[in-house]
């Protein structure tokens, strides 16, 4: 027993090795060019992908207040990135999702409030969902757009990868609503629809919701462009204010990572994130502010 | 005294080639047959379910949906390279075969994610604006996949086609037969297993290839039982899961590399079987 648990566990460490062998890879490759420059302090951020393109903009903004400091910033996935700054392979780790128990011992600092928007084609004449029609939807118990008051048409769900931050945040918040208490902690989920299409990012999910009348996705509230509408939830629909007040309720918390004793300079970027100035800018991209 | 040193040097290159082989396949193996052990390899390959948060490790329908994938693709390929190879050998005039083939095998130097980007701006509307269902789907992936094997198919073909001694041809025509009649009743029988030699390695390279397939194919989890439908390949669901997986389900992920793994072994063999009797 206690030898099988100590194998387990020899096997997990190792696996988690691999990931950060490959991790360290990129980002060495992608600190290369930096390494000639001698004397530059740097930060490397990496991680969730759905709070990337945020971390970017923040590096932007602060090297440009900063010369001689080197912001570097990498994805890889909420998982990835928790791995990479429990093995110090980089200074922040970036999570869109909870840590799991297994998880703990790091700093955890919320950044931002995010809210996970239902999204649908521009021409789709539905604008209002509630949270167990959702649940339907992506469960496969839903098929049609006349459920939801629109036209006689096949619903085309769309995921993202088992292990994708967005989609651990979805299945808590919305696959959970109206479910059974299951043993343990919290509540069981309904299982995603086999037969939904699995997209892997953001993006991704945002071009296919963008070019097919039939199709329904989750993405950041941030990541929205005018191709695709975020449907109101419950009656409320997600903008600064319900997002912030709680009332629209699909709301998450982007997280960096630290070990116990960051670094200056890692310390001063983070510092910057929180500030009014780093707030307003995340708030500028689409964000909610923590504050 | 030098002759030697180059020898044992050539050897030397040509070992660890192999060697690395070796260890990819260890490395994959180590991986991921502790997982398989652990859930059984029945359950592996046979169940439909796959959640590896829920402890579900089931990769039937990627299985199914390869297999699936692969044989249309190589359906599309065979027809379209077949013909392109027959015409290049027998009808078309020299001058021309010199632009075309250059040309044909510069397909082969387009990146996969330019197809797949193109499969998903024009094939997948196209098929979800004319046969309906969402677009991404066994078809467009085969399609895509059809057309990246062609080199392949029309180089090995044409190389097979050209290596018919001419005297088979020119005794067919003696006779009285017409060209296609030559080229259907002799040249394509003479070259037969090369034919199949260079479909087989087109099937190879569909089996394995990932990112236009990820793009195109939808990575729903059923399994596909109308070309219509959205499919998950062996390769997309390594692609796709591996940047967020951990513990199992990243052993999880290696396993299903060897059964990739075992199924391009198995093609390869057969491959090399047909190509013998040739020589």
């Amino acid at each position: 027993m206690t030898l099988a648990n100590v194998k387990a566990v020899r096997r997990e460490r190792a696996a988690g090795r691999h990931a950060s062998v490959l991790i360290s890879l990129a980002v060495t490759l992608a600190s290369l060019p930096i390494g000639c420059s001698r004397g530059k302090a740097s930060v490397t951020l990496a991680g969730s992908t759905s709070v990337e393109p945020f971390a970017e903009r923040l590096a932007e903004l602060y090297m440009a207040g900063h010369r001689g400091i080197e912001i570097n910033v990498q994805g890889g996935g909420s998982s990835a990135g928790i791995r990479a700054v429990q093995n110090r392979i980089c200074q922040i780790g970036m999570s869109s999702r909870e840590l799991h128990a297994d998880e703990k011992g790091l700093t955890e600092i919320p950044i931002a409030h995010d809210a996970i928007a239902l999204i649908v084609n521009a021409r789709n004449p539905v604008r209002w969902i509630t949270l167990e029609q959702a649940r339907d939807v992506f469960a496969g118990r839903i098929r049609n757009w006349k459920k939801l008051g629109g036209p006689d048409r096949a619903i085309t769900p769309i995921t993202r990868e088992e292990g994708s931050g967005t989609r651990a945040s979805f299945e808590e918040k919305v696959m959970t609503a109206g479910m059974p208490g299951g043993k343990g902690t919290g509540q069981e989920a309904a299982p995603f629809a086999p037969d939904a299409l699995v997209q892997d990012s953001n993006g991704a999910v945002r071009e296919v919701v963008a070019s097919d009348p039939a199709a329904i996705g989750y993405i950041s509230f941030g990541l929205i462009d005018a191709r695709v509408r975020a449907l109101g939830l419950d009656g409320v629909e997600p903008g600064e204010k319900t997002i912030k007040t709680g009332r629209y309720s699909i709301v998450r918390e982007f997280l960096f990572l630290t070990n116990d004793v960051p670094s200056a300079t890692t310390k001063d970027f983070i510092d910057y994130v929180l500030s009014p100035d780093g707030q307003k800018a995340l708030v500028e991209e689409g964000l909610i502010s923590i504050k | 005294m030098k002759e030697k040193l180059i020898e044992s040097g050539l050897l030397l290159v040509a070992l660890s080639a192999v060697a690395i082989l070796f260890l990819i396949a260890c490395f994959i193996f180590r991986e991921g047959a502790p997982l398989i052990a652990k859930v059984g390899v029945l359950h592996f390959i046979a169940s439909a379910h796959w959640a590896p948060s829920r402890g579900q490790f089931g990769i039937l329908p990627m299985i199914v949906g390869s297999v699936e994938v692969t044989v249309l693709a190589v359906v599309f390929g065979a027809a379209m390279g077949l013909a392109c190879a027959m015409f290049l050998a027998e009808f078309a005039p020299r001058w021309s075969v010199r632009i075309l083939k250059p040309m044909i095998e510069l397909l082969a130097g387009i990146p996969s994610v330019v197809y797949g980007f193109i499969g998903v701006v024009v094939l997948v509307p196209w098929i979800r604006t004319t046969f309906g269902g969402p677009g991404f789907s066994v078809l467009a992936s085969s399609v895509i996949l059809g057309i990246m094997i062609l080199p392949t198919v029309i180089a090995i073909s044409l190389d097979a086609l050209q290596a018919v001694p001419p005297i088979y041809r020119e005794g067919s025509l003696a006779l009285g037969a017409t060209r296609w009649q030559t080229l259907y009743r002799i040249l394509l029988p003479a070259a037969r297993s090369g034919i199949i030699a260079g479909l087989i390695l087109g099937m190879g390279r569909a089996v394995g290839e990932t990112m236009a397939v990820i793009m195109v194919a939808g990575n729903a989890l059923t399994l596909p039982v109308s070309v219509l439908q959205p499919v998950r390949t062996l390769t997309s669901n390594i692609a796709l899961e591996m940047g967020y997986a951990s513990g199992d389900h990243q052993a999880a992920l290696f396993a299903t590399g060897m059964v990739l793994f075992v199924i391009i072994a198995i093609l390869n063999t057969v491959a090399l079987l047909t190509i013998k009797p040739r020589s």
